[in-house]
C-alpha cells in the first residue's frame, strides 16, 4: 500500500474548508457560549437558596458525566419531535445541526467551565469578600468589579484547555450527520479506500491547530496562575 | 409510570447488551490507558533525554489528533495493511491510547509535584533511580495522581460512545433504537439512556475515589481540588 | 454592645458580653489570642454572625432587634444602611489587587454612596496626599510595599467618610521598620477627626497616645477597664499584669 501524495494534498482543500465552515465555527460559538454559561452555573452554585443549587449541581453532575454523542443525539430527537424540520423549510440541514452542535457543546462543557471558575472562585481569599463587605458593595458589584476579574485571571487557562478539549471532541457531530472535517474525510476517502491519506491530512490539521494552543495556554498558565 | 415499567422491560436484554459493551470498552480501555500512562509518565521523567523527548512526542502526537481520527485509523486504516481488528479492539486501543496520553500529563505533574527534597534524600541514600521512584517517589505520587486519573476514568466511560461510529451497539446505540420504537418514546428512552450512563460513570468514579482515600490517609494530605480541576483541563487539552 | 454572644460551633467565644462606646471615642481592646477582641470588631462589620444579644449603632440595631421577646434577624438592606456608617482596616490589607490605588479608594464612594467619578477621584486624592501616598494613585497594590499597601486601606476606609472606624490589628503583619508610617497617618487621623474608633493592637505606646479607654480581654469577657495611663502603668488585675510583662 502506498502512500498518495498527490490524492493527501488534493484532499487539503475540501478538508481546510470543512474545518474552517464548521469545525472552527462549532469551536469558537461553543467555547464563547460555554464560558458564558459556566460562569453563570459557578455564580449560581454560591448564590442561589440550597435546595435549588442542589438540583443545579446534580444536573450538571448528570450532563458532565454523559456522553456527548449521546446528547446530540438527544438534541436532535427533541428537534425532530417538536416537528423543528418542518417548522424552519427555509434552514438547510446542514445549519441546523449545526445550531443544535453548538448548542450541545455549549451546555455540555459549560458544566467543565463551572468546575474551573468555581476552583478559581475558591482561591480567591476570604479577605476580598470582608473587605467588600466592610464597604457595604452590593452583592452584584462584589461579583462584576472584585470576585470575577480575579477569577477568571485564575481560569483563563482552564477555560482555554476546556475549548481546545472542546474541539478536539467535535468530530462527535458526525453522529448528527454535521458534515465537519472528519466527516469530510471519510467521505472523500471512503470512494477509492484511500482512507490512510484522507485520515492522515485531518489528524496533521488537528494536531497544527491544537499543539500551538495548547503550548500557549500552559505558557499563560505559568504566567498567570503562579 | 407503567409505561416506563413496560419499557425498561421490553429492552432489558438489549440495553444489558449494551450496558456490556460500554462496560468492556470503559475496563478495557482503562486498562490500556493507566499501562500506556504509567510508561509514557515515568519516560518523561527518566534520566535519559531520548525517552524524554520520545514520551513528549507521543503525548502530544495523542493528545492533539482527535479521538475519533486515532479510531478511524485504527478501522479503516490498518485493514488497508492487512491489521484488521475487531471493532471492540479498536474501541479499546483507541479509549485506552487517547486517554492514556492525557492520563501521562497526571502522573508526570503528580511525580514532579513530590518535593523535591524527597529526590535528594534519596540520592543521599545512594538509591538508583528506580529504586527511588519505586520506594520513594512514586507512593508518594501515587495519591496525589488519583483525583486526576478519576476524573479522566468519568471522560473514558463518556469517549465510549465512539463505539457508535465503529458499529458497535453500545448503549448510546440501543437507547437510539428505543427511542425510535414509538411504544417508548424520546423522554423514557433517553432518560434511562442519561441514567444508565450516569450510573456508571458514578461507579467508576466512586471506586477510584475510595482508592483515593485510602491513599491519602497513608499519606496524610488531600491534593487540593483546585489544583486538580486546573490539571485535568491541561492533560486532556 | 448588649448581651452578645458568639459561639463557633460548640466553641464560646464571647458570651454575655455588654459594653458601650462613646460618640467621638477611641477605645483600644487588648488582650490575648483568642480572647474575643477580634471577634468583637469583625461581629461590628457583620463579618460573623451574631449567635446572641444585640449591637446598637447611635440607638439603631444593626443586625437583629427586639421586637417584644423576640430576636428576629434584620433584612439585608437595612443592615446594609447601619452598615455604611462604618469602616474597617483589615490586618492583611485586603486591597483588590485587580484595581489601581485610586480604583480601589472610589469604588465604594462611586457604588454605594453614589458620587460621581470625578468627585470621589478629587476626595481620593486629598485622601491620598493625607496618607503620603499621592504619586501611586494609579500604581496596581501588588507594585507596593505592606506599608503603603495598608496606608491605601486606611484611605479607602476613610473615603466612606465613616462614624466608626474599625482598626484590627492593622500592623500586625508589616514588617518592623514600616510600622512607623501606617501608625503616623492613624495619629493624624486621630487628631484631625472626631471618628469613633475601635482598635486591636499590640502597640502599647500607640494604643496609649490616641485612646480615651482600654479595655482588656480574657476568655471573652472584659475583666480591666481603664484610661491607658492607668491601664499600661498601674493595671489592678492579675492577668493583665502577665499580659502586659509578656508582650511589652
Amino acid at each position: 500500500m502506498e502512500f498518495d501524495l498527490e490524492f493527501a494534498l488534493e484532499a487539503v482543500g475540501p478538508l481546510l474548508m470543512a474545518f474552517l465552515q464548521v469545525t472552527l465555527v462549532v469551536t469558537v460559538a461553543g467555547s464563547v457560549i460555554a464560558a458564558l454559561l459556566g460562569l453563570i452555573w459557578a455564580v449560581g452554585q454560591r448564590e442561589l437558596p440550597t435546595p435549588i443549587r442542589m438540583v443545579l449541581t446534580w444536573v450538571l453532575d448528570v450532563i458532565r458525566m454523559t456522553p456527548l454523542p449521546l446528547q446530540l443525539l438527544f438534541a436532535v430527537a427533541i428537534f425532530i419531535s417538536f416537528d423543528g424540520y418542518r417548522r424552519f423549510p427555509e434552514t438547510d440541514v446542514e445549519t441546523i445541526g449545526m445550531i443544535l452542535g453548538v448548542a450541545v457543546f455549549s451546555v455540555h462543557y459549560s458544566t467543565y467551565m463551572a468546575e474551573s471558575y468555581r476552583a478559581g472562585i475558591e482561591s480567591i481569599g476570604r479577605g476580598q469578600w470582608e473587605a467588600a463587605t466592610a464597604l457595604s458593595l452590593p452583592r452584584i458589584r462584589v461579583w462584576r468589579a472584585v470576585i470575577i476579574p480575579q477569577a477568571l485571571r485564575a481560569t483563563l487557562p482552564s477555560l482555554g484547555n476546556w475549548a481546545i478539549a472542546m474541539f478536539k471532541d467535535t468530530p462527535f457531530l458526525l453522529v448528527i450527520l454535521v458534515p465537519e472535517m472528519v466527516a469530510k474525510a471519510k467521505q472523500l476517502g471512503g470512494a477509492s479506500y484511500q482512507y490512510t491519506e484522507v485520515f492522515t491530512v485531518a489528524g496533521l490539521i488537528f494536531l497544527a491547530a491544537s499543539y500551538p494552543t495548547a503550548v500557549l495556554m500552559r505558557k499563560l498558565e505559568k504566567k498567570l496562575v503562579y | 409510570m407503567s409505561d416506563l415499567f413496560q419499557a425498561v422491560t421490553d429492552y432489558s436484554p438489549y440495553l444489558w447488551e449494551g450496558v456490556q459493551v460500554t462496560l468492556a470498552l470503559s475496563g478495557g480501555g482503562a486498562v490500556v490507558a493507566l499501562v500506556v500512562a504509567v510508561t509514557l509518565g515515568l519516560c518523561a521523567i527518566s534520566p535519559f533525554v531520548v525517552l524524554r523527548v520520545g514520551s513528549r512526542v507521543v503525548v502530544e502526537f495523542f493528545r492533539g489528533t482527535s479521538l475519533v481520527v486515532q479510531l478511524f485509523f485504527l478501522f479503516y486504516v490498518f485493514p488497508l495493511f492487512g491489521i484488521d481488528l475487531p471493532g471492540m479492539w479498536c474501541g479499546i486501543i483507541g479509549l485506552g491510547l487517547n486517554y492514556g496520553a492525557y492520563g501521562s500529563e497526571v502522573v508526570r505533574g503528580s511525580l514532579n509535584a513530590v518535593a523535591k527534597v524527597q529526590w535528594e534524600s534519596t540520592t543521599a541514600l545512594s538509591m538508583s533511580w528506580s529504586m527511588a521512584v519505586r520506594r520513594v517517589i512514586w507512593p508518594q505520587a501515587w495519591g496525589l495522581m488519583l483525583p486526576g486519573l478519576n476524573n479522566l476514568m468519568v471522560m473514558l466511560v463518556k469517549g465510549t460512545a465512539v463505539a457508535l461510529l465503529i458499529g458497535l451497539h453500545d448503549l448510546t446505540y440501543w437507547v437510539e433504537v428505543m427511542r425510535k420504537d414509538p411504544e417508548v418514546g424520546l423522554w423514557i428512552a433517553y432518560g434511562v439512556g442519561f441514567l444508565l450512563y450516569y450510573l456508571v460513570a458514578l461507579g467508576c468514579s466512586s471506586g477510584l475515589r475510595l482508592l483515593e482515600r485510602r491513599a491519602q490517609r497513608r499519606l496524610g494530605l488531600a491534593p487540593s481540588k483546585t489544583r486538580t480541576t486546573r490539571a485535568t483541563a491541561e492533560a486532556v487539552a | 454592645m448588649e448581651d452578645v454572644a458568639k459561639r463557633f460551633g460548640k466553641n464560646t467565644v464571647l458570651d454575655g458580653l455588654n459594653f458601650t462606646v462613646e460618640r467621638g471615642e477611641r477605645v483600644t481592646l487588648i488582650g490575648p489570642s483568642g480572647s474575643g477582641k477580634t471577634t468583637i470588631l469583625r461581629l461590628l462589620m457583620t463579618l460573623e454572625e451574631l449567635s446572641g444579644g444585640y449591637i446598637y449603632v447611635d440607638g439603631d440595631p444593626l443586625t437583629y432587634a427586639k421586637r417584644g421577646n423576640r430576636r428576629v434577624k434584620l433584612p439585608n438592606k437595612e443592615v446594609t444602611r447601619i452598615r455604611k456608617r462604618i469602616g474597617m482596616v483589615f490586618q492583611q490589607f485586603n486591597l483588590f489587587p485587580n484595581m489601581t490605588v485610586c480604583e480601589n479608594i472610589i469604588e465604594a464612594p462611586v457604588h454605594v454612596l453614589g458620587q460621581s467619578k470625578e468627585e470621589a477621584r478629587a476626595k481620593a486624592v486629598d485622601l491620598l496626599d493625607q496618607v503620603g501616598l499621592r504619586d501611586k494613585i494609579d500604581a496596581h497594590p501588588s507594585s507596593l510595599s505592606g506599608g503603603q499597601q495598608q496606608r491605601v486601606a486606611i484611605a479607602r476606609a476613610l473615603a466612606m467618610e465613616p462614624e466608626i472606624l474599625l482598626l484590627d490589628e492593622v500592623t500586625s503583619a508589616l514588617d518592623p521598620e514600616l510600622v512607623g508610617d501606617v501608625l503616623e497617618v492613624l495619629r493624624e487621623v486621630a487628631r484631625e477627626t472626631d471618628i469613633t474608633m475601635l482598635l486591636v493592637t499590640h502597640e502599647m505606646q500607640f494604643a496609649q497616645d490616641v485612646s480615651h479607654r482600654v479595655l482588656m480581654f480574657d476568655e471573652g469577657r472584659v475583666i480591666e477597664e481603664a484610661k491607658p495611663e492607668v491601664m499600661f502603668n498601674n493595671p489592678e488585675h492579675e492577668r493583665t499584669k502577665q499580659f502586659l510583662q509578656a508582650i511589652l
